[in-house]
C-alpha cells in the first residue's frame, strides 16, 4: 500500500485514472440514454394513425405540443409531412438525446413500423411532403456526372465536395453523407431538416434529385486506394497529415544520425 | 584540411577494426591542443566505440550493415514482383490504413523500405565503422583585410577614370535621360486593362468590377439546369443557386467565367414577416430575397445558408451575413454587407431582376474604397 500511495502522484497514474473515469462516465451515460423501443402493431391506415398518435403523445408531445402545434422547445409539426417524420426519426435524430445546437444522427429509437405509424399520424394533420415512392428513389437511370454538377452547385458548400460534411455557425454542422440512404437523401432535400434549406421539386426536379442521389451513392462506393481518406478533404489535409507524421520520423532519424556511436 | 586540427589520425590509421591507442583510456582527458585560441568546446574526451575495441562487435556491425543492403535488394525484387503480379484494382485490408489498393500499398512499402534500408545502412556504416575522430574547425573573421579592400577601392577609381564618366558630360546626361524614361512603357501597358471593345477601349477596370450581367427584367434561371423559376416553386426555407438567363451566351462570347463569377446569386424564401429589413423598399417578392453569392471579403462563393437562422456563412473566413436583415455582416472579417438584387415577376410569371445590382458585388477594390 505504501508503494501505491507513493506513486499516486505519478503523471502516468494520473492520466490513467482520468482515462478510466472518463470511459466510465461515458459508458454509463451511453447505456442510460439508449431507451428500449416500445412495441406496436398496426395494419390498416386508421389504426396506424391512432397508433402513431399514441406514440406521438408518448415520445414527442413534450416538445412539439399535444396537438403538434409546437412549443418553445420544438417547432410545429403540422404540415411537415410524412417524409420529414421518417427522416428525423428513422435516422435517430428525433427524439433528441439532449438539447443542443443540432440533433445528430444516432441509432433509431423506434422500429420501422412505429416510424411509419407516426408518419401516418403527422401526415393526417395537414398535407406535407410524402415519403418518396420506390419509383422516385430509383436512381438506376440517373446521370452521375449531372448529379455531380448539381451536387457541387447545391450541396457541396455545406456537405463538402466528397460528402464528408462540414461545420456551420455556432455549433451546427452539415453531417457526413457517407452513411445516408437514398431515401434519407431524398427526404432531406424535400423537407429541409433542421437548418438545411429546402430544395423543392420545382427548382430541383425529381430527375435532378435522382442524379444527386446517384452521385452520392457513387461517392459512398468509391474506394480509397491510398488508405486513410482523412475525410476526403483533399491535398491540403493529406499534405498536412503527411508533413506532421513524416516530420516526426525525420526528426527521430536526425536524432539517431546525430547521436555519437558507442 | 589546412584549418582542421584532427587528433588520433596519425597514431591510429586502423580505425575500422581493432583497438586504438586510446583503448586503455589513459589519455581520454587530453586536450586537443593548447595555447592561445584553444576552444573549450573541443576539449572533449575521446571514447572509443565498441567496434573500435572489440573485433567481434565490429564483425557484428559489418553483418548488420550488409543485412540492410540485402534487405534493399530484396525489396527491389519484391517491388518488381508486386508491379507485375498484383492486379491494380485489387483492394486489400492493411491495419491502420484500412482498405487500400493492394498494388499501390505494396509498391510504396517495398520501394520506401528499400530506399530506407540503403540510407540506414550507409549511416550505420559511417557511424560504427568509418574513422571516429573529433575535428575542430577554426573560425576566421568575415571582413576582408585592409589590403583587399584598398585594392577594390582602387579598381573602382580606375574604372571611373578610364570610362570617363566625369569627363563626357553629354553621354552622362543622355544616359540618365534614357534610364529615367525606361519605366514609361511598363506604365503605358497598364492601359491594356481597359479591355478592347469594338476597336476602341471598353469599360475601365473599376467599371468592369462594378457591373454584372444583371439588367432590368433579366429572367433568373437555376444554376446547373438553367431553367426559369416561378416564385411558387421555391418553398419557404428553400434555397436556389441562380444566374441570369443569358449567362451562357456571355460566357461563350467572352471565353471566360468572369460574368458568371460576378452574377451568381442566391434565392431564399422566408415568411415575409421574418424579413426585418432589406436594402430597398419592396426588393423581395413575397418573401423571396435575392443576394449576391460572392463574399464581400475576398470573393469566395457562399451558399452555406441556415434556413432557421437565415445566416449565410462563408466557409473561407467565417464571415456571416444575416439575410433576414439586409444581408448585414454579423460576424467575421467582411467589411461590407452582401449586395441585394431587387426581384419581381414578369408577365409570364417568372422571377426576374427588377434592376441591376445597385452596388458592386464581391470584394472591395481601389476605386470603391
Amino acid at each position: 500500500m505504501k508503494a501505491l500511495a507513493a506513486r499516486r502522484r505519478n503523471p502516468v497514474v494520473v492520466t490513467l485514472l482520468l482515462l478510466v473515469a472518463l470511459l466510465g462516465v461515458g459508458g454509463v451515460y451511453a447505456v442510460a440514454t439508449s431507451a428500449a423501443p416500445a412495441e406496436a402493431t398496426a395494419s390498416n391506415d386508421q389504426t396506424a394513425i391512432d397508433e402513431g398518435k399514441r406514440l406521438y403523445l408518448e415520445g414527442c408531445s413534450s416538445c412539439h405540443g399535444l396537438n403538434a402545434e409546437g412549443t418553445s422547445n420544438g417547432p410545429t409539426l403540422i404540415g411537415v409531412g410524412a417524409a420529414s417524420v421518417h427522416f428525423q426519426v428513422a435516422t435517430g435524430r428525433m427524439p433528441m438525446a439532449a438539447p443542443g445546437a443540432q440533433a445528430g444522427a444516432k441509432p433509431p429509437v423506434y422500429t420501422d413500423e412505429e416510424v411509419a405509424q407516426m408518419a401516418a399520424y403527422i401526415a393526417s394533420l395537414a398535407p406535407g411532403p410524402a415519403i418518396p415512392t420506390a419509383e422516385q428513389l430509383d436512381y438506376s437511370d440517373a446521370d452521375v456526372a449531372e448529379g455531380g454538377v448539381l451536387f457541387r452547385i447545391n450541396c457541396a458548400q455545406c456537405h463538402q465536395a466528397a460528402g464528408g460534411g462540414g461545420a456551420l455557425t455556432q455549433g451546427k454542422y452539415a453531417p457526413s453523407l457517407m452513411d445516408a440512404t437514398p431515401q434519407e437523401i431524398y427526404e432531406a432535400m424535400l423537407t429541409g431538416p433542421q437548418n438545411m434549406p429546402v430544395f423543392g421539386d420545382g427548382t430541383l426536379t425529381v430527375e435532378d434529385k435522382q442524379a444527386v442521389i446517384a452521385y452520392i451513392m457513387n461517392l459512398q462506393e468509391a474506394p480509397s486506394p491510398g488508405g486513410i481518406s482523412l475525410g476526403r478533404l483533399g491535398p491540403v489535409a493529406e499534405g498536412l497529415f503527411l508533413f506532421a507524421g513524416v516530420m516526426v520520423i525525420f526528426i527521430g532519424l536526425a536524432v539517431w544520425i546525430g547521436i555519437k556511436a558507442r | 584540411m589546412s584549418d582542421l586540427t584532427t587528433r588520433d589520425s596519425a597514431e591510429t590509421p586502423d580505425h575500422g577494426h581493432g583497438p586504438t591507442t586510446d583503448g586503455d583510456g589513459t589519455d581520454l582527458a587530453r586536450p586537443l591542443f593548447t595555447g592561445p585560441g584553444a576552444l573549450p568546446a573541443a576539449d572533449v574526451p575521446h571514447r572509443p566505440r565498441a567496434s573500435d575495441v572489440n573485433p567481434k562487435a565490429a564483425r557484428r556491425v559489418e553483418r548488420q550493415i550488409a543485412a540492410m543492403f540485402m534487405l534493399a535488394v530484396l525489396m527491389v525484387i519484391l517491388f518488381v514482383i508486386a508491379y507485375v503480379g498484383i492486379d491494380p484494382y485489387t483492394m486489400a485490408y492493411v491495419p491502420v490504413l484500412g482498405e487500400v489498393g493492394a498494388q499501390n500499398a505494396a509498391l510504396g512499402f517495398t520501394f520506401g523500405l528499400g530506399v530506407f534500408a540503403i540510407g540506414a545502412g550507409a549511416i550505420q556504416w559511417a557511424k560504427k565503422l568509418m574513422p571516429d575522430v573529433e575535428v575542430v574547425q577554426e573560425r576566421h573573421t568575415m571582413t576582408s583585410d585592409a589590403e583587399e579592400t584598398d585594392a577594390a577601392a582602387e579598381q573602382f577609381e580606375r574604372g571611373k577614370e578610364e570610362s570617363g564618366f566625369g569627363q563626357y558630360r553629354l553621354i552622362r546626361r543622355t544616359l540618365i535621360a534614357a534610364l529615367a524614361l525606361f519605366p514609361i512603357p511598363l506604365v503605358v501597358l497598364l492601359r491594356d486593362l481597359w479591355s478592347p471593345k469594338n476597336g476602341g477601349f471598353g469599360p475601365s477596370p473599376s467599371e468592369v468590377l462594378s457591373e454584372t450581367a444583371w439588367t432590368e427584367g433579366m429572367p433568373i434561371v437555376t444554376d446547373g439546369t438553367y431553367v426559369k423559376i416561378r416564385p411558387e416553386e421555391i418553398p419557404v426555407g428553400g434555397l436556389v443557386s441562380a444566374l441570369p438567363e443569358n449567362i451562357n451566351e456571355i460566357q461563350e462570347e467572352e471565353h471566360n467565367l468572369n460574368a458568371r463569377g460576378k452574377a451568381a446569386i442566391l434565392l431564399v424564401r422566408m415568411e415575409p414577416d421574418e424579413i426585418r429589413s432589406q436594402q430597398g423598399e419592396g426588393w423581395d417578392f413575397e418573401g423571396i430575397v435575392a443576394y449576391s453569392k460572392i463574399c464581400t471579403h475576398v470573393g469566395c462563393p457562399i451558399a452555406l445558408y441556415e434556413h432557421r437562422t437565415h445566416h449565410l456563412l462563408c466557409p473561407c473566413h467565417q464571415s456571416t451575413f444575416d439575410l433576414a436583415d439586409a444581408g448585414n455582416v454579423i460576424f467575421g472579417p467582411a467589411a461590407r454587407r452582401m449586395p441585394q438584387l431587387p426581384i419581381g415577376v414578369n408577365e409570364e410569371g417568372f422571377l426576374v431582376a427588377k434592376m441591376p445590382f445597385q452596388e458592386p458585388v464581391g470584394p472591395s477594390f481601389w476605386e470603391r474604397g
